[in-house]
């Protein structure tokens, strides 16, 4: 007998690789793992307004650029403006242009952001080393000695900006911190003796998100460098650190809004928090993120619900795989099972049950007809096919006439299958009584339904469909049974006169 | 207990389903020799050129327009069965046991009118009996004047002899035998009595109706673990010969004892049921195991026959 290891090798990775793909597909592309599942998803309007002066105007808007929320969605409306979005790495700007702008205007700019979780803010490479700052005169030696102060007590570039932080936010400062403040202002200040001492910092413009707020203003921080990562601070509280809802609008350390040929320029933002499917949503950012390749969400709608029930074929195999091989139900046609389920899934369990009970009773009678004329084999069935359609279309009709909406779903049985059901179902029945025509039906229904069961669990249409990696799995469990030598659970019935006392 | 414990069986040398299917049939029968059982036209003509007895070959029909020739063919019988040469199950079996100027009667004394032959054997034509529905050829055979040995055991029908023959031993027997539930046919799951008899003697061993033991026949009342099959050795070698003929290793064998031409080979089977293991009243296992842990051999059927009686008996 040859070896049966390259087999369980294969079963364990198909295993591994279809528990992977789940995984992944699950964190990487955040496709929920049960269904029905909501992200809070944030909608924020942005409105840069000026008054032009007739010259041509170019207004220069920063974009967001956050690690800790995706864009879904972004558009800006600006009837009359050329635009363009230039997305150098951490400077994305919206740049609008005119001929000539005469009186207010306004601009706008939406996005729709969601919360990624990644609150770091990590650099990819280093910064280059700052242009020292030049003092006046006046403050030079202030400086100079607020620096050491905090210089002596501080170990690392990190905590060099903690414990300033903190001396610029002191109950008592400094004199010379007080002098340096009332010429600068405390972000100013801060960055200016970082800079002093080499350590890259910067100005960046944070929104803070609240569910329904308008005309809500940028706020400054300070991201400073240390070790790979950028860390938030707050020189105007001494705070540190990313506060909660906190979204980094422009880390570029410019401008957030540039206007040329126009005064009073002015950004205000407004915002909505909104819920979405987390589902939706993560299409949404495979979209964007072009990773849609080879995926069955870039098919059109009508395929990919087609593709939805054929999907779920495999959980019905793998339910007719586990009821045959490991309980010994016996089922009249191997898949036949899962066929009549697949119609269920259409026209609802007791609906289904309903209409195929009575389409076989209807088609045994009708049957039972045709076998007094004596007809050969093919065409009895093929006048068995065209009276089950016959028997459908009376249904549906009668259903709908006495507004019954269940029975127009009656369409959904395979026909072919129907008419060989009642073919087998009556011969059975000739030769083996109306007896074994029930236990062998019923076998049949009791493993359809089954497997609609299976396959009508809304988790279970969400797996199949979204992780296609447990279709793997699905194989390697098939693959496995189709191994197993015990006994089926209905043996243990069936020989039990042989187990000895 | 409702269930029995599977370890039990397990301990009681019980094949399971899945088991044969995977270690006895998958791997002793290869496919390409499933046409000479599956097909009965096929296994009645090797088992004629390796001088097995079968049943009378009366005619074939392959064609539809040949039906009509059945009547001729038959006229002089006494009465004759119409098979599908790759049925299953013995499903679509006709038995006409009296044919009197052109009128056939069933066993059970009820007439068969000459359509109801027809659409029989158009039936049997479109594939209605044939696995997968294939189209098949019906075979028309003389009727077995059966032994009447069996007299009293047998309601209606004709008592078949089903011997399990692995790498050409025959290792486990019954004999099947019909009830007025099974209406006249051989399957135990239809009704009929299954009676395991011992390889060493073909004695009655233990008997079963519906997977349940019995001691009398449920239609005459005779004792059923009394029962003695006659020409045993001429079934045992008969059998063991089949192995040659099928090359298949796992094999069951149907066999029917004829009153003037002794035992006949009725048809072979590459997947043969379990329910041998209920009549017998005990597993196949240990058996299959002890031929499968015989170091390589070139037995004759003679020695194979001798090994068997002596090594599977139900008393060794």
């Amino acid at each position: 007998m040859h070896s049966r290891k390259p087999f369980y090798i294969l079963v364990v990775m198909l295993f591994i690789a279809g528990i992977t793909a789940s995984v992944y597909r699950g964190i990487e592309h955040s496709v929920p793992f049960l269904p029905g599942k909501q992200v809070q998803s944030w909608a924020v309007d942005a409105k840069v307004s000026f008054q032009g002066t007739g010259e041509p105007s170019e207004v220069s808007f920063s974009l967001p650029e956050d690690p800790a929320y995706e864009i879904l969605v972004e558009n800006a409306t600006s009837p009359g403006y050329g635009l363009t979005i230039t997305n150098n790495r951490f400077d994305r700007r919206a740049i609008w242009s005119i001929r000539s702008a005469t009186g207010q205007q306004d601009l706008y700019y939406k996005v729709t952001l969601i919360p990624t979780g990644q609150e770091q803010l990590l650099a990819e490479s280093e910064p280059a080393a700052p242009t020292p700052y030049m003092w006046p005169a006046t403050e030079s030696a202030a400086a100079a000695q607020a620096t050491e102060e905090v210089w002596a007590k501080s170990a690392t570039n990190l905590s060099f900006a903690q414990q300033l932080n903190k001396d610029l936010n002191a109950n008592e400062r400094s004199q010379n911190i007080e002098l340096l403040l009332a010429g600068n202002s405390p972000s100013k200040l801060f960055i200016r003796i970082l800079h002093n001492k080499s350590i890259p910092a910067r100005e960046v413009s944070g929104l803070f998100l609240e569910d329904q707020r308008r005309r809500q203003q940028l706020s400054t921080f300070v991201e400073v460098y240390n070790d790979g990562e950028w860390h938030l601070f707050d020189p105007k509280s001494g705070t540190q650190g990313r506060p909660d809802d906190l979204l980094l609008w422009d880390r570029s350390g410019t401008s957030v809004l540039d206007v040329i040929g126009g005064v009073n320029s002015q950004v205000n933002f407004s915002m909505l928090q909104d819920t979405r499917s987390a589902l939706a949503t993560a299409i949404d950012v495979m979209k964007n993120d072009n990773a849609l390749d080879f995926s069955l969400y870039q098919l059109p709608l009508e395929e990919q619900s087609l593709f939805k029930g054929i999907l779920l074929i495999p959980i019905g195999v793998l339910m007719v795989v586990f009821l045959r091989v490991l309980i010994g139900i016996k089922t009249s046609g191997t898949f036949m099972p899962v066929l009549i389920a697949l119609a269920f899934i259409q026209t609802t369990l007791l609906t289904g049950l309903v209409g195929f009970l009575l389409i076989v009773a209807f088609g045994l009678m009708i049957r039972s007809y045709l076998s007094e004329l004596n007809l050969l084999l093919i065409s009895r069935i093929s006048a068995v096919i065209i009276v089950v359609i016959g028997i459908i279309g009376l249904f549906t009709l009668l259903s709908y006439k006495f507004g019954l909406s269940e029975g127009l779903t009656i369409t959904f049985f395979p026909m072919i299958i129907l008419a060989w059901t009642i073919e087998r179902m009556s011969i059975l029945w000739e030769e083996e009584g109306a007896k074994e025509v029930v236990i062998q039906g019923g076998g049949s229904l009791f493993v359809a339904t089954l497997a609609y069961l299976a396959m009508s669990a809304t988790w279970v249409q969400h797996w199949v469909f979204n992780f296609l990696g447990i279709h793997l799995v699905i194989l390697a469990l098939v693959l496995l049974m189709g191994q197993y030598t015990g006994y089926r659970l209905l043996e243990l019935k069936r020989f039990k006169p042989l187990a000895g006392e | 207990m409702f269930l029995a414990n599977p370890s039990a069986l397990t301990r009681g040398g019980v094949l399971g389903m899945n088991k044969r299917n995977i270690d006895y049939i998958g791997r002793y029968n290869p496919r390409k020799y499933y046409k000479r059982v599956d097909d009965k036209l096929t296994t009645k003509q090797l088992a004629l050129a390796n001088d097995i007895a079968v049943p009378d070959l009366i005619g074939t029909v392959s064609e539809q327009h040949e039906i009509n020739d059945i009547p001729a063919m038959v006229n002089d019988t006494v009465g004759f069965v119409i098979k599908p040469s790759k049925g299953s199950g013995g499903k679509g079996i006709l038995v006409v046991t009296k044919v009197d100027n052109g009128r056939y009667y069933k066993p059970n004394g009820q007439e068969v009118t000459p359509s109801e032959v027809y659409r029989h054997v158009s039936n049997v034509l479109s594939g209605l009996f044939s696995l997968g529905g294939n189209p098949d050829v019906a075979i028309v055979e003389g009727l077995i004047q059966f032994d009447p040995v069996f007299d009293g055991y047998s309601y209606e029908g004709v008592p078949d002899i089903r011997l399990i023959v692995f790498k050409g031993f025959p290792i486990m027997g019954m004999i099947r035998l019909s009830t007025a539930a099974s209406d006249g046919k051989a399957n135990l799951h239809q009704g009929a009595v299954g009676v395991g008899v011992d390889i060493g003697t073909g004695k009655g061993l233990h008997a079963v109706q519906f997977d349940k033991p019995i001691d009398l026949h449920p239609d005459t009342q005779k004792e059923l673990t009394a029962i003695q099959v006659p020409q045993w050795d001429t079934l045992l070698h008969t059998a063991s010969k089949a192995y040659e003929m099928s090359e298949l290793g796992y094999l069951g064998t149907d066999m029917v004892l004829d009153k003037y031409k002794g035992p006949l080979l009725l048809e072979l089977n590459a997947r043969p049921g379990l329910a041998i293991q209920i009549a017998n009243g005990r597993g196949i296992l240990n058996n299959l195991r002890h031929v499968e842990q015989m170091p390589n051999h070139n037995m004759s059927v003679e020695e194979r026959v001798a090994y068997a009686k002596k090594h599977f008996s139900a008393n060794s």
